[in-house]
């Protein structure tokens, strides 16, 4: 006896759907479990690459907290005697060497930079392409090689250490970095507006001075501001060529050797005190207080430009 | 708008010619100041190339090619072969790549496509905080954290799993190019991150709906379509991440050991191009500052060559865009 449906002919696809049914319902569950956990993993490294930050700051905060304060920051260095261990003073000369050096290395830098800047937005030649690459390449040299120039043309020659030879490293330092910036934010300027100045009859110089820099001026600001931290931190450049890694005397003149916080907190660090290598968390918490405000003011100048862009 | 003509005044046609001719002519002098500050800024940097070419050259002529290829490196009286220094530099940098490079591609994949809307402003601030500490800092943290944790447990630790084979023999003092490797990883990451975020953000959406309307998983999106479409511009990044790691002085100088020696194991304590230079220039006396300003030299070249290929990478990857 044979049934009526063994004698069908058996569905030619039947076996292959059951075997793609099971392959999908099999692999769905795979898939998914495997999409989970790269992503998973993926934000493990984004936890991953937060955790130096956060032992960083817990170790700035844990172990400099306590230094920070008026005669901290306003005291003069002297060395710890047998009578007072753990007094280092404080690191007004640090911070004054540091002002002095980087304002002036700033004064230095801006106008040129912003000069470099408005040149390669404005021209487009063999020239400006070959000076493009130049400032780019500066901006990825390593900052020592700045302190083995300065060393050479200034150290050499003035026979002494001094701040004007960490303001030329500094300076040379920071000039890319803002031509950058400047060339990006004066390359935005729309160029409707630029091209309705010239309309009116106003000559190149006055529409770079009244409506390129002006419209510009905050991506030139947030350029400036991210130098300025660069430079604050750098301790390579000025290593060879600025002074003394510790110092207790007190100097404002820049032809005279000096002893800015980057330097500072090398010199504690390896220093023979113990009280002197504690407060070498005291200086870097100050410095680097000053070098996040300088780059939070520029992101947040920076944002706010972009929404007002948008709006 | 009916055209408004003012009668009471003269014709102006001969003045205004004139003043068309003397606002074309007169910008000169601004034209020419850029020119003059962008050829000042140019003459800087190349008179900074020749400076270091020129301290060098006594070296290079006494010296010769043995200033590369020597195996020893002798502060003070020499002999100054800078091989170790090279390897050493070069086996920081890979140290700090292998750790760099898997974290920050997945930072940056997170920031991008993972982390709630909401959260990625602040975490992606978080990140670039840590190219806000200064380098100097870096190496104090590492001097007196990072150290004693290698020291104490992490050290024993590797020794301990690997049956102290090599890479993981030698004795255990913390200031070791592992460390070195790894202060340099830290450092490199927000470029990374920045520079790969960049790039992510350029790859078209069209791809990335085309794959999920085809049955693609996040994570398969993720690893096969939006990373190999993204190559060129996170090769760049990791170029540039290269480029800092080998150039990067303070923090390396201060928990490498200064030792210039080959390393024998990842514990081993040494010594790079920059840190050399930091560490010895100050009281270099007779040949040995033009042996170093040798080693600037070479360390001026191989970062140039990292930053030029990492450049290129970096514009194809937007010019694809």
């Amino acid at each position: 006896m044979t049934s009526i449906i063994a004698d069908l002919p058996p569905d030619p696809i039947l076996e292959r759907r059951q075997q793609i049914q099971s392959l999908a319902s099999r692999s769905i569950g795979r898939r998914s479990l495997v999409s989970k956990t790269v992503l998973i993993s993926l934000v493990v490294g984004l936890v991953i690459a937060v955790i130096p930050l956060v032992t960083v700051i817990a170790a700035l905060i844990g172990k400099g907290a306590r230094f920070i304060g008026w005669q901290f920051l306003t005291g003069l260095p002297h060395l710890p005697s047998l009578v007072h261990l753990n007094d280092v003073g404080g690191i007004r000369n640090a911070i004054v060497a540091t002002l002095v050096i980087d304002l002036l290395a700033g004064l230095a830098a801006i106008p040129v930079g912003v000069i470099v800047g408005l040149y390669l937005a404005s021209t487009a030649s063999r020239t400006s392409n070959a000076l493009r690459t130049i400032v780019e390449m500066m901006i990825g040299m390593p900052s020592i090689l700045l302190g083995v120039f300065a060393y050479e043309y200034l150290v050499t020659r003035m026979k002494s250490y001094s701040g004007l030879a960490a303001i030329v490293a500094l300076s040379i330092l920071m000039v890319p970095v803002i031509a950058k910036a400047a060339e990006l934010a004066f390359r935005s300027v729309p160029t409707n507006l630029r091209e309705a100045a010239l309309a009116l009859g106003a000559r190149e110089s006055r529409v770079a001075r009244k409506v390129v820099i002006p419209t510009a001026l905050p991506g030139v600001i947030t350029g400036v501001l991210l130098a300025f931290a660069r430079a604050v931190g750098e301790t390579a450049p000025i290593l060879l060529v600025v002074g003394p890694t510790v110092s207790t005397i007190f100097n404002s003149n820049p032809m005279h050797p000096m002893t800015p916080l980057p330097l500072l907190i090398y010199g504690y660090s390896f220093s023979e005190y113990p009280s002197q290598r504690a407060a070498a968390w005291g200086v870097a918490l100050t410095l680097v207080f000053i070098v996040v405000a300088l780059t939070t003011a520029s992101r947040f100048i920076s944002t706010r430009m972009r929404r007002e862009r948008r709006s | 708008m009916p055209i408004v003509v003012d009668a009471d005044r003269p014709a102006q046609g001969p003045d205004v010619a004139e003043r068309i001719h003397r606002s074309a002519t007169s910008d000169r002098p601004f034209r020419y100041t850029l020119r003059a500050v962008a050829a000042l800024f140019g003459a800087v940097v190349v008179l900074f190339a020749w400076s270091i070419v020129k301290t060098a050259w006594p070296a290079i002529r006494t010296y010769g090619f043995h200033l590369v290829t020597g195996s020893t490196w002798v502060a003070g009286g020499g002999p100054y072969g800078a091989l170790p220094l090279i390897v050493d530099t070069l086996s920081t940098t890979c140290i700090a790549l292998l750790f760099a490079i898997p974290v920050g591609l997945a930072t940056a994949l997170s920031l991008q496509f993972i982390v709630p809307q909401r959260l990625r402003a602040p975490s992606a601030s978080l990140v670039e905080l840590l190219a806000a500490v200064p380098s100097v800092v870096y190496g104090l943290w590492g001097i007196a954290v990072m150290v004693p944790f290698f020291i104490k447990t992490l050290e024993p630790f590797l020794s301990h799993v690997t049956g102290g084979h090599w890479p993981f023999s030698g004795p255990q003092q913390g200031f070791s190019i592992l460390l070195a490797g790894v202060v340099l990883a830290i450092m490199i990451l927000p470029t990374i991150v920045a520079v790969s975020r960049d790039v992510l953000a350029t790859v078209p959406t069209d791809l990335i709906e085309g794959a999920l309307s085809l049955g693609a998983t996040r994570s398969q999106v993720l690893l096969r379509v939006v990373l190999p479409s993204a190559r060129t511009g996170i090769l760049g990044a990791i170029a540039l991440g290269t480029g800092r790691a080998l150039g990067e002085t303070i923090a390396v100088a201060m928990v490498i050991g200064s030792n210039a020696q080959i390393p024998h194991s990842l514990f081993s304590s040494g010594a790079t191009l920059a840190s050399v230079i930091a560490v010895e220039f100050g009281n270099s006396v007779g040949t040995e500052g033009g042996a170093l300003a040798a080693l600037a030299l070479m360390l001026m070249i191989i970062t140039g060559a990292v930053n030029f290929g990492a450049r290129a990478l970096t514009r194809r990857a937007g010019a694809h865009a």
